[in-house]
């Protein structure tokens, strides 16, 4: 790897640290949110790029933490406090994971990819049908959480850079994380998983443990990001829920490029920036976006960082 | 008197109307290479199948040791330190070898599912990985892709991750085939020195290898046991001399 | 509860069973056989409606609106697997999804160019529009008997074709083993797109006949798919009969549901496949069960 290339992620990082003094309001709260959509992003390709774990259901975790902040708040007025509702938010989410992951796990291929599918829906209906949180019309988070230690207030979510240099902590130590647990032996054996599922039973692995704690620990990470969406958006409805958020996401995940975390963080920002692109210029975007979509999917297999993967690749492979 | 490692009693797999393996015992002792033979359809690699774990069977059972060993379950029976090969390479195709071996080493490690340390800091992985590709001499190779491997090399990358978990019971389904003579040569010499304190059950069909290296060939076909004992037993068993063998012998 | 009133519940029941069944039989055999897992198959019931709300505005005639609507239906769907389906065949499931995904948004965004976004409502026929009475206060519109009497027929003409005709012995052949079809010398392709374009035609025509008795509107679509397949995974990939049982079983529990606990009734149905889960990770029919 040439030294500019691995120069590449630490440029990227410098850009999005100085963002907030070069740019205004509007572009900070867009690269925000796009950050939490990249921690979303990663916490699937863990499932997907790397366990081989096509879920189409990944939704129900965001959204389901999304509904935190709002549940939590003793009424409407009041705050949370950001230390009690965060890991409230991330403990339900990976709870709901495991209870899914280990009802789905027990199907393979695309009995799995259907079957997460419907539980998310399942979670959707609840929010959507009864009248949790304002039912289908969804409820507003009237104020944020507040992050104070005793009379101690480092940061306050309310506050537009703030809230960025939170998120962008967020992003750094999601992955940092998640790198961690790619470099290790659970995180070999998970691509083990994905190459030969069958060879991995067979020299000993556990292959449903580790699937539904990958599963899990996607979940918890999911909740992390859908806690904070809540957060900057404001409004919780059941959308957080659907499987539209479950396809985008997947979508952003396939666009960057499976398997090492960067596909998922220049897919977040691709998808993300393309939608705003494509909504501004027709109201019938969408048939752009499906467009867009199936090019994407047709042209570029590795997706937008597979381009340079491929090289190495065929590299390794002339020995 | 030799213990019996792996043992099948009775073992039946119907599929349906079929009766792939028909009330099967059979018995692998430590110290000996122990044949199965058979033609196409005879039921082996069924019966591989059934002692590695991956097919429940439909009747009988099978032991460890002397213990009964649950069924249809892979992973116990890699843990209990059986190992097999498969017909067709089963490895791990983007990897390179040995990456291949160092993830089967791994699964006999005390804790394959650490999360803070380094895969790649592994010590007793990285060794076991290193000794198992050596030993089919396929050192050479180790930093290469497993799908840009030839079919010989394949195969004998199939036997190092089988050994990379240092197994004490092999199970090998025809790790001969499609390799050339040397390299035949090579693998039997590597099975009559891994004998030493292992069982070993060979399905072949390359005759000649099956007569210089076993200890006790069984003769499989239509899914029953035909003959069983040693080779010059089974060589002169007028029913397997009808049956299979022909005038090839 | 009143007798005719449990009644009417059963005739619901049976009628969303058997829209639900002439749609899922579709995907399950299109999953079944060529292995291709279809997003966008819901867009053919909801393109079905469509088609049933502006051709009947333009012959005037529901009856004339629905041939001409299956007619192409089975054109549509012939083309479309041989513009873009064939490049699926060979792509993995996550590939397959987000391309079918893809189509959905194109669909949908073509039909709200074409035919706009507004909900509409399709006459019922003059012929069909009389009702029942059952009991003393309850009627039934004999235009829900007839959706049941038609998805019935269409269900057994499937039956016959798929057990009694040679094509239907290389369906299910093919459902069962890939390549053996394609070493017996059948054009697979040819295979691939008749398979096709009878799954897209059983759901455009659920769409069609069912568009009087419900409103049509531009989400139905991904409603229906999500159902659908939950329907397969209850009954199992690649079997029509287990389709047919899944179906019957969803539209009871989902029209019984919204009666006996209508805050819980969106929810039950993916309870159901749960707890089929459990007990059949792989469907109550297995696989190829054709």
């Amino acid at each position: 790897m040439s030294a500019a290339r691995r120069a590449l992620p630490l440029i990227a990082l410098a850009a999005l640290a100085v963002l907030p003094a070069l740019a205004g309001k509007f572009y900070v709260e867009l690269v925000a949110k796009i950050m939490i959509m990249a921690v979303f992003a990663m916490s699937l390709d863990l499932l997907v790029g790397v366990t081989g774990l096509v879920s189409l259901g990944h939704a129900a975790f965001f959204g389901l933490a999304s509904y935190v902040p709002v549940l939590a708040a003793p009424d409407k007025y009041s705050a949370t406090s950001l230390w009690t509702s965060l890991p409230l938010a991330v403990a339900a989410s990976a709870l709901l994971a495991l209870a899914i992951g280990s009802l789905a796990l027990r199907t393979r291929g695309v009995y799995f990819i259907m079957v997460t599918l419907a539980f998310s829906q399942m979670v959707y209906f609840v929010f959507h049908d009864t009248k949790i949180a304002g039912g289908s019309d969804g409820t507003y988070l009237y104020v944020k959480p507040v992050a104070s230690i005793g009379s101690w207030t480092p940061l306050d979510l309310g506050n537009a850079t703030h809230f960025y240099y939170a998120m962008l902590a967020l992003l750094v130590l999601t992955f940092a994380v998640l790198r961690l647990l790619l470099a290790s032996r659970f995180g070999h054996a998970l691509r083990g998983i994905r190459s030969n599922e069958q060879r991995m039973r067979a020299l000993g692995f556990n292959t449903y443990a580790y699937k539904l704690a990958a599963f899990t620990i996607a979940g918890a990470i999911a909740g992390l990001a859908g806690y904070f969406a809540a957060v900057q958006f404001g409004f919780v409805n059941p959308e957080m829920v659907s499987w539209h958020q479950s396809a985008n996401v997947l979508l952003m995940v396939i666009l960057g490029g499976l398997g090492n975390l960067f596909g998922a963080i220049v897919g977040a920002f691709a998808l993300v920036l393309a939608q705003d692109f494509f909504s501004s210029l027709t109201k019938h975007w969408l048939v752009l976006m499906g467009g867009f979509v199936i090019l994407v999917v047709m042209l570029l297999p590795g997706g937008l960082v597979g381009v340079e993967r491929a090289w190495l690749h065929w590299r390794r492979r002339r020995g | 008197m030799a213990e019996t490692m792996l043992a099948a009693s009775d073992l039946t797999r119907r599929f349906g109307g079929l009766t792939a393996v028909d009330r099967v015992s059979i018995g692998l002792e430590r110290d000996a290479i122990h044949a199965l033979i058979g033609p196409n359809g005879a039921g082996k690699s069924t019966l591989i199948n059934l002692l590695a774990g991956e097919l429940q069977p439909s009747a009988g059972s099978i032991s460890f040791r002397g213990e009964p060993v649950p069924a249809g379950r892979p992973e116990r029976m890699a843990h209990l330190g059986i190992g097999r090969t498969f017909q067709r390479s089963n490895v791990f195709p983007e990897f390179t070898s040995f990456e291949n071996c160092r993830l089967a080493a791994q699964a006999r490690t005390p804790r394959p599912w650490a999360v803070f340390e380094p895969a790649l800091k592994c010590r007793q992985c990285n060794e076991a990985a290193e000794r198992s590709l050596a030993t089919v001499g396929l050192d050479a190779r180790r930093g290469v892709l497993a799908s840009a491997l030839s079919h010989g090399e394949r195969r004998a990358l199939e036997i190092a991750m089988c050994l990379a978990a240092d197994p004490c019971v092999l199970l090998l389904d025809e790790p001969l085939a499609g390799m050339g003579t040397e390299e035949s040569q090579r693998v039997l010499q590597l099975l009559r020195e891994l004998r030493r304190e292992r069982a070993i059950l060979l399905v072949e069909h390359d005759m000649d290898a099956v007569f210089a290296v076993a200890d006790v060939i069984t003769v499989m076909a239509d899914g029953a046991v035909l003959a069983s004992g040693p080779p010059d037993a089974v060589r002169g068993d007028s029913a397997v001399r009808q049956a299979y063998l022909g005038e090839a012998l | 509860m009143d007798l005719s009133i449990f009644l009417i519940q059963v005739l619901n029941s049976v009628q969303y069973g058997l829209l639900l069944f002439l749609v899922a039989s579709g995907l399950t055999l299109i999953f079944g056989i060529m292995g291709v897992i279809n997003l966008a198959h819901g867009s053919f019931y909801m393109l079905g409606a469509y088609a049933a709300f502006t051709l009947s505005s333009l012959t005037g005639n529901l009856f004339s609106a629905i041939a001409i609507g299956i007619v192409l239906a089975v054109v549509f769907g012939y083309l479309l697997e041989w513009i873009f389906f064939n490049f699926l065949y060979q792509r993995d499931h996550l590939q397959q999804v987000l391309l079918t995904y893809g189509l959905i948004l194109v669909f949908e965004d073509l039909r709200s160019i074409v035919v706009g976004d507004d909900v509409h409502g399709v006459p019922v026929p003059a012929a069909l529009s009389a009702s029942i009475p059952l009991g003393s206060t309850m009627s039934y519109p004999v235009y829900n008997l007839f959706i049941s009497a038609a998805c019935l027929v269409v269900a057994v003409l499937l039956f016959v074709l798929l057990r009694r005709t040679r094509l239907g012995m290389m369906i299910r052949a093919g459902a069962s083993n890939r390549e053996m079809v394609r070493s017996l010398g059948i054009d697979i392709h040819l295979l691939f797109r008749v398979v096709f374009a009878i799954g897209v035609a059983l759901a455009a025509f659920a769409g069609m006949v069912s568009a009087p008795a419900s409103s049509v509107y531009p989400g139905m679509g991904n409603q229906v798919l999500i159902i659908c397949f939950v329907v397969v995974v209850i009954g199992g990939i690649g079997s029509v009969p287990g389709a047919l049982v899944a179906a019957l079983l969803v539209g009871f529990i989902d029209t019984f549901g919204k009666v006996f606990l209508p805050d819980y009734s969106g929810m039950l149905v993916y309870l159901l496949m749960a707890v089929i889960l459990i007990w059949r990770p792989e469907g109550l029919f297995r696989e190829s069960a054709v």
